[in-house]
């Protein structure tokens, strides 16, 4: 048997368990910015729930992780004292929601991430891994059918909405490549049979992309080459005002309860 | 003519679990029916109030007159007869 077959107390595991922690914390916390400013009062609870199913999806992960890790940390441990540079979320998660197009642009791809990455994690040989992904896949399944609904109505709709739609696709589109793209512990996992491999979910995220776009009538950016590592800790400069508002109150008051 | 500025209204019934009937809990905009089903069920079904939603345009809906009231609603006040009040029920019938 391999010995390097992560388990209780390894850092590879509780490392991999953040990066898909982290992309729903860091996902949920930019949708929760939204609260107040929807378009219609509807939209507003739709992104709220959204938001808020991510973040439960963030508690169960980083339990699992503090778990794994043994030195104590609980999910909020985990979520409000750690620095960017212990985050491990891919970059596309914490870019800025712009205009609504651009926010759901960046929901369908993400969406359809997780959806088909949280399909196969299902059958992971990590137990608690595989709960936490057949539990998670019912509402990722939720939250595609609501972006990739409003992709198609905002690409498919008016001028001014076709083109802003496509801008954000563009704008967009290549931090898509950081999501697939297969690092040491991406293989690590696979070979230990506790993560998919990263190539058969972005064909099948393509695929499923692919049948969004034509109906929205929007075209497909090229995929080009790229140099972000959020998965290892590298982020763009927005993570750091996100954790600063989502840290603020813990950091100034620790323990605060309520 | 239609306000092109504001999405239609829709009328939501939810259905709180098999065997009970649908339930008027209240109204919603939304541009389609397909995007009042969502909005319905992000607005009325999050704490787990159902598991079947209606939704139906508002303007679907025909409603009897606010004026009318009297000619229609009041002759049934003294028709008490109507009422199935007049029967000895035995003791033994527990619920009816």
């Amino acid at each position: 048997m391999n010995a390097a077959v992560p388990q209780a107390g390894s850092e590879a595991l509780f490392r991999y368990v953040l990066r898909l922690g982290d992309l729903s914390l860091v996902l949920g916390q930019r949708l929760s910015e939204w609260v107040g400013h929807s378009p219609a009062l509807e939209e507003d609870l739709g992104l709220a729930n959204i938001a808020l199913d991510l973040i439960g999806q963030a508690r169960l992960l980083l339990s699992y992780a503090g778990e794994i890790e043994g030195r104590g940390r609980d999910e909020d441990k985990l979520a409000f004292l750690r620095e960017q540079g212990a985050y491990f979320n891919a970059i596309l998660a914490e870019q800025p929601n712009g205009d609504f197009g651009q926010t759901i642009v960046r929901q369908v791809l993400i969406d359809a991430f997780q959806l088909e990455l949280y399909e196969r994690l299902a059958a992971s040989s990590d137990e608690r891994l595989a709960a936490i992904a057949a539990k998670s896949v019912k509402e990722v399944r939720y939250h595609l059918r609501y972006s990739s609904d409003w992709l198609i109505r905002l690409g498919d709709g008016t001028a001014e909405s076709h083109a802003r739609a496509q801008a954000a696709l563009d704008l967009l589109w290549p931090y898509t490549v950081e999501l697939f793209t297969e690092d040491e512990l991406d293989r690590l996992m696979c070979d230990n049979g506790i993560a998919p491999r990263l190539h058969e979910v972005h064909s099948a995220w393509s695929a499923r992309l692919d049948a969004i776009l034509a109906e929205s009538t929007l075209k497909r950016p090229a995929d080009r080459p790229h140099a972000w590592h959020g998965k290892r800790g590298q982020h763009s400069e927005h993570l750091g005002y996100i954790l600063a508002e989502m840290q603020y109150l813990q950091r100034t008051y620790p323990d605060a309860r309520w | 003519m239609e306000d092109k500025r504001q999405w239609p209204l829709y009328e939501v019934f939810v259905r709180a679990r098999g065997g009970l009937d649908h339930k008027h809990v209240g109204s919603l905009h939304a541009s389609d029916a397909r995007m009042a089903i969502d909005h319905a069920r992000d607005l009325y079904t999050r704490r787990q109030e159902g598991v079947s939603i209606w939704v139906v345009p508002s303007k679907a809906i025909v409603a009897s007159d606010p004026t009318e009231t009297d000619s229609l609603f009041e002759p049934a006040r003294d028709k008490i007869y109507r009422h199935p009040t007049f029967y000895e029920i035995p003791d033994e019938v527990k619920t009816l």
